[in-house]
């Protein structure tokens, strides 16, 4: 048993563990605060669903599982394409963000100070999209050191752990789309 | 795939810090402040937060001799506030988490045949930015008064309820240093706890099965998950107050709409199972010396464990019993009175596996063991106090009140401190070589005894006759002056307790008995290498064949395993 690749499980499960906890706290504060803004403008005014991004996020998921296969299979051309192709679908997600967040700074005028809505809202899907930099930083690594050959088969199990987190950050993803988008409108 | 050759650049940083090492007190530091070693790192932790327990010791002297008469005017009302604030604060954050961790990294490698922890550099960043958040909290005294003008160090209280925390009502940057203090520890925990976790699932030796494992590293492995849980919580709290003091967001802001009653959910949520997160390892230390000083195997090893993780899972869901006079309703109130007086439950049965371990026993009362048997009867009243306030209506009676303080330093003082020195004198000869002096550790365990019972017994009267807590004064026609006077005495026997305790330490390191490598004739696996142990911990991975890996070794012709 290769034990310091299993560490490195245990650590990442560890971690998302915990990064599980800290989101689940700004969720039950958003539901929370549902329809409690003393002003508005209320979610359903203001937003609009982000499917685009979404869609991009979540195959996104697919293409880093390729990514981790194809590297494991000793493939590092592959690798490398899957995630190039990763890193292009998360920065298409970070785009559709900022759009939309410019759209309700700039056009709509709701801000973090705005109502309780501002309040949760920006925190929430602030700190989902600090997590998909992060995971980005961390795929752009991999990507760069593939583009250099200095990424081997023998680091699959590394790109394996970066996989899970963007697998979590997908997750949730799906639960804030949940929550914000679908039932908060 | 061939193993390409070593470039020879990599071996020259390795010779640059060998060649550039000045000896003496500088190399020493700079051996210190770069280890990685988690024997170094988990002394560090545990000197660290004895330094807060003296720092932590003297808020509290302070704040007991204002109150050890009526209407004495020593201490002010905001400087008290400030007082009760850093003592809660310090104790929780910088003497309960690095002693209790502290202990977790020097123990558990060893104690479960491992070389270190699981990842020894996330290792140093959590203790060293422990130690910072430390210090941050205590440069409020300079920056939160020299940057605006408005309080020093904060007021708020270790819990700082809403609103009192917002812009409008702490205004300067005094509470914002307790947040990011807070904040900033918090982080290295919860590094710690991944570090601990994949350590002790993937690093076992060789035999070492989860049910051989040692009973305290079952307790290290409960309270690192609870910590996952529970403690980013807090973080999001904090940085949603973070949040609202700077950029005017309205989480707690009750003129928006916020809610104060949230804050309280997200603190106790992370609150209440941090207290059994510093006391279940407590319960570790004992599980651990009690057999040994008794010459038995533990009795019910795993009811003992199963009823470490039961507390843990049951501790998750006891917190608003810290929110009854809220006003949450009949259901809520019903539902946390009923966990709570559950986890007296899995409690009990320990008490019983420890009465158990000693009944029969060849006991040897030595000072682990002297400090073991107090813990027992002290940490039995915190329990019954812990069941009477988990009664909503009886709680209404008393919340806020000297009974709930006299109830939680009775867990936290007569339990978990009491817990610490019976694990400091029995692992001291481990990590130094040398042993503490008996006689003194006598001394020290009789004035800490009187001097705690003098001050907590007592508190829990004013507390019954109606004294609110966190009041700097009180009149004089309440009948509460005798007994303050009285809970008062009982503080300097306790500084004198710890003031010999330090010299015994000091003394020792250098004149004490050598220790050798077993001294107390224990059975588990850090007992199996030199006093204090190598860099490498092991120079083979010891066999584990049971729960008692020493004993097997010692007597082949008898091992435990068959009766396992």
């Amino acid at each position: 048993m290769n034990s310091a690749a299993s560490r490195g499980r245990a650590g990442v499960i560890g971690f998302i563990v915990a990064e599980a906890s800290l989101f689940g706290v700004f969720v039950v504060a958003y539901l929370f605060y549902l329809g409690k803004s003393v002003t508005g403008p209320t979610p359903r005014e203001v937003l609009d669903l982000p499917i685009v991004g979404t869609l991009c996020l979540l195959s996104s998921s697919v293409t880093v599982a390729l990514a981790a296969r194809a590297l494991a299979a000793a493939r590092v051309t592959r690798a490398g394409f899957w995630l190039f192709v990763t890193v292009v679908l998360g920065l298409a997600f970070l785009g559709s963000t900022a759009r939309e967040w410019r759209r309700l700074i700039v056009d709509r005028g709701l801000t973090i100070g705005t109502n309780l809505f501002g309040t949760t809202f920006y925190p929430l899907v602030g700190l989902h999209a600090s997590h998909v930099i992060l995971g980005l930083i961390m795929l752009g690594l991999c990507l760069a050191l593939a583009c250099s050959g200095a990424l081997k088969a023998i680091h699959a199990e590394r790109v394996e752990l970066v996989s899970w987190y963007w697998h979590f950050v997908d997750g949730v993803w799906v639960v804030v789309f949940t929550v914000v988008y679908v039932i908060g409108r | 795939m061939a193993t390409a050759p070593v470039p020879a650049p990599l071996s020259t940083p390795h010779d640059i810090i060998e060649a550039s090492s000045p000896s003496g007190l500088a190399a020493t530091l700079h051996d210190w402040v770069v280890t990685v070693d988690h024997k170094r790192l988990g002394i560090m932790y545990v000197v660290t937060g004895l330094v807060f327990l003296v720092i932590g010791g003297v808020e509290a002297f302070l704040m007991r001799l204002q109150l050890a008469q009526s209407g004495l005017t020593l201490v002010p009302a905001e400087t008290f506030n400030r007082l009760f604030t850093l003592h809660g604060t310090t104790m929780v954050f910088l003497v309960g988490i690095p002693i209790v961790f502290g202990f977790a990294n020097y123990l558990v490698p060893l104690m479960i045949g491992a070389r270190d922890l699981a990842f020894p550099r996330l290792n140093a960043f959590g203790f060293w930015i422990l130690l910072f958040g430390g210090v941050l909290l205590y440069w409020s005294f300079v920056g939160g008064d020299g940057l605006y003008g408005a309080g020093s160090a904060p007021a708020v209280g270790w819990f700082a309820y809403a609103p009192l925390t917002e812009r409008a009502f702490t205004p300067g940057n005094a509470t914002d240093y307790w947040n990011l203090s807070v904040l900033v520890t918090g982080f290295g925990t919860i590094a710690t706890a991944i570090n601990l976790i994949a350590t002790i699932a993937t690093m076992r030796a060789p035999g070492m099965t989860l049910g051989r494992m040692p009973v305290y590293v079952w307790t290290v492995l409960t309270v690192s998950a609870m910590t996952l849980i529970i403690l980013p919580p807090l973080s999001a709290a904090q940085i949603m107050l973070l949040l609202d003091r700077f950029l005017g967001a309205h989480y707690f802001d009750t003129q928006a709409g916020g809610s104060a009653i949230i804050w309280q959910h997200f603190f106790w949520f992370f609150g209440h199972p941090e207290v059994y997160i510093l006391m279940v390892p407590g319960f570790g230390f004992v599980s651990e010396i009690i057999p040994v000083f008794s010459r038995k195997v533990i009795f019910g090893y795993v009811t003992l464990v199963a009823a470490t993780v039961s507390i843990g899972a049951v501790a998750m869901s006891t917190w608003a019993h810290h929110m009854f006079t809220v006003g949450m309703g009949g259901t809520l109130n019903s539902f946390f009175a009923a966990s709570t007086m559950l986890v007296a439950v899995p409690t009990g049965v320990k008490i019983f596996n420890w009465l158990g371990t000693l009944y029969g026993g060849k006991l040897r009362f030595r000072t682990p063991l002297l400090f073991c048997c107090a813990f027992l009867f002290q940490f039995l009243c915190a329990g019954l106090t812990g069941v009477m306030l988990a009664v909503a209506p009886f709680d209404w009676q008393l919340t806020d009140s000297y009974f709930v303080v006299a109830h939680f330093h009775f867990v936290l003082f007569g339990a978990l401190i009491f817990t610490i020195f019976a694990a400091l004198y029995y692992w001291f000869p481990k990590a130094t070589g040398r042993m503490l002096s008996e006689r003194v550790g006598r001394w020290v365990f009789w004035l800490l005894v009187v001097g705690f019972n003098v001050t907590f017994v007592t508190m829990h009267f004013p507390g019954v006759l109606g004294m609110p807590r966190r009041i700097y004064t009180y009149p004089a026609d309440r009948g509460w002056d005798l007994l303050n006077l009285v809970t008062t005495l009982g503080v300097p026997l306790q500084a004198l307790a710890v003031l010999i305790f330090v010299i015994n330490v000091v003394y020792s390191l250098r004149h004490g008995a050598p220790a050798g490598d077993n001294p107390w004739e224990a059975w588990t696996l850090e007992w199996a290498t030199t006093s204090p142990p190598p860099a490498y911990n092991f120079a083979t991975v010891p066999p584990v064949t049971s729960r008692r890996p020493l004993w097997d070794a010692q007597h082949p012709d008898d091992p435990d395993w068959p009766h396992e």
